[in-house]
């Protein structure tokens, strides 16, 4: 395996009584396109914010892009680093625009004392070509709906023009042609921007079909990590989401028996 | 109407004053209104109020007890909302009823200086002094220039913190900030609107301009004009008809939120076909 651009090493998270990562190590290579998934509450959210520094670490290690997240190290890190949250309740009357939200991409990259300027802003209107959101650009950020949201989000990320893209359940409550559409987007911007990707999910189908690799995660632990084809299977699935095979097979019958 | 009460130095203070804490408040309360917070106010106004008692009962400048409570409450509200280990409300709540409890044991204790305290607690813009002046106005340019130069992190922040750290902004210092400015900002108002009333100057011009655009420059300056011109009116009124000045003053600028809320253009804003006018407010 080439040098990771990703290398977390025994790291454990804890959130006052529970502990959400049990001594995890994963390491992804650039340009990698990997997805984590497991069922809620099993640590994919807390195993991605690691990355970026916004979980932090009770014991072991994470260096991204070749430097250890520290204190010290954290803030410059973060500019480097998209973050697509899940989605969250916007105020309606919360008084910006969305191309005004989508320049907050490139508020730590331009730092303390610098105004954004032309240049700026052209990047920040080709992001929101990039998603297809330009007409909506002027519209308050409260007006958009769920996919929208999300498509400003990744605008968001893209101005920051970072080398690692995080996504948390981008897809969660949207509806099916919204997830289709935003599982494309992404696919397509860490293809021509030839970003190293992790994206989270719970859900089986919002995982992407293209993940170059799969990890499990379960109670805070990696049970398996692979290529998805074989990695993905009713055995492997039953034992991370608790259901029995047979169960599973019904509900998903394109997914093979080997593997887990 | 006879105007000749303008000589007078107290009402060119009280004027002076009503302008600089206009801005000041009302520059803060977008913070407060932005960030959901509206108890930030109460709680930091009653915590002031226990202070300043505190230091008149113990023989110290009642505005150093202001501000060394209210920068208290800063301290204990920052950690707590950051951390989410209470809902902000929660917390607020419990110091604001904790400062209530401070403040009236010690108004019980001092029995002789009980006009002083009470005048704490209510205040008066036409006793205020130069000193007083001067601190409104070193805490108004303060919160303006801050506003100015570090607008971008500051919208950021409001916006959503979590977003705002991932970029690599310091957002919880930022936060901080926005505390401990609300904290100062609440002292040096103290003498002229008064610990019971200073929490409505933040909240409603703020509030106010919240009803009237999605522009949150716009919001920022047609707050401080809320809260000037809530100041001024008050003071007239509070002239003309002989009412205490803080409560006219608060009183106004309930009005003036509540017209801006009647004729808010936001109002059923999420229909479609007004999307278009509803980009240029």
């Amino acid at each position: 395996m080439p040098e990771p651009i990703i290398n977390i090493q025994n790291a454990t998270v804890v959130y006052r009584e529970n502990i959400a990562l049990r001594g995890v190590s994963l390491q992804v290579a650039a340009h990698k396109f990997v997805g984590i998934i497991g069922p809620n509450g099993a640590g994919k959210t807390t195993l991605l914010t690691v990355v970026n520094g916004l979980g932090k670490l009770q014991s072991g290690s994470v260096s991204v892009l070749g430097e250890n997240i520290n204190r010290q190290s954290y803030h410059q890190l973060r500019k480097k680093v998209g973050y697509v949250a899940q989605i969250e309740r916007i105020d309606a009357r919360m008084p910006m625009s969305v191309r005004e939200v989508v320049m907050i991409g490139r508020s730590g990259l331009l730092g303390l004392f610098h105004k954004p300027g032309k240049t700026d802003w052209k990047i920040v209107d080709e992001a929101l070509e990039m998603v297809g959101m330009s007409p909506l650009a002027n519209r308050p950020i409260g007006h958009l709906s769920g996919g929208e949201q999300q498509r400003a989000s990744i605008a968001r990320c893209l101005a920051q023009e970072p080398q690692i893209f995080l996504l948390d359940e981008p897809t969660a409550s949207l509806d099916w042609k919204a997830q289709t559409d935003i599982l494309e987007l992404v696919k397509q911007i860490h293809d021509s921007r030839q970003l190293t990707t992790l994206f989270v999910t719970h859900d089986l189908d919002a995982l992407p079909h293209t993940c170059d690799r799969v990890v499990l995660v379960k109670d805070g632990v990696i049970i398996g990590d692979g290529p998805p084809d074989t990695l993905i299977s009713t055995q492997s699935l039953s034992r991370l989401y608790d259901i029995p095979a047979d169960i599973i097979e019904e509900r998903h019958p394109h997914i093979h028996r080997r593997g887990g | 109407m006879d105007l000749s009460i303008f000589g007078y130095h107290f009402m060119q203070y009280a004027i002076l004053a009503t302008f600089l804490g206009g801005i000041a408040c009302a520059m803060i309360g977008v913070f407060v209104v932005l960030l959901h917070m509206p108890f930030i106010g109460v709680a930091m106004s009653h915590a002031a109020f226990a202070g300043a008692l505190l230091g008149l009962w113990l023989g110290f400048d009642p505005i150093l007890g202001a501000f060394v409570f209210s920068l208290g409450t800063a301290a204990v509200i920052g950690p707590l909302a950051d951390r989410g280990q209470l809902s902000p409300d929660t917390s607020l709540g419990i110091i604001f009823s904790l400062m209530l409890g401070i403040a009236f044991l010690i108004i019980g204790l001092i029995p002789s200086t009980r006009s002083e305290a009470l005048g704490l607690l209510w205040g008066s813009v036409l006793t205020v002094t130069v000193s007083d002046i001067i601190l409104l106005a070193i805490v108004a340019i303060v919160v303006v220039g801050l506003v100015a130069v570090f607008y971008k992190e500051i919208q950021a922040t409001v916006f959503n913190r979590q977003i705002a750290l991932a970029v690599g902004l310091p957002a919880t210092v930022i936060l901080y900030v926005i505390l401990f400015m609300t904290g100062a900002t609440v002292t040096v108002s103290l003498n002229s609107i008064g610990g019971l009333l200073i929490f409505s100057l933040i909240l409603n011009p703020a509030a106010a301009a919240y009803q009237l655009t999605y522009n949150m420059k716009k919001m920022f300056i047609l707050a401080a004009v809320f809260g000037v011109v809530s100041g001024w009116a008050g003071l007239l009124l509070s002239y003309l008809f002989d009412f205490p000045s803080g409560a006219t003053i608060v009183i106004t600028s309930s009005i003036v939120f509540m017209i801006c809320a009647v004729f808010s253009p936001k109002r059923n804003s999420h229909r479609q076909p007004k999307q278009k006018a509803l980009e240029k407010i």
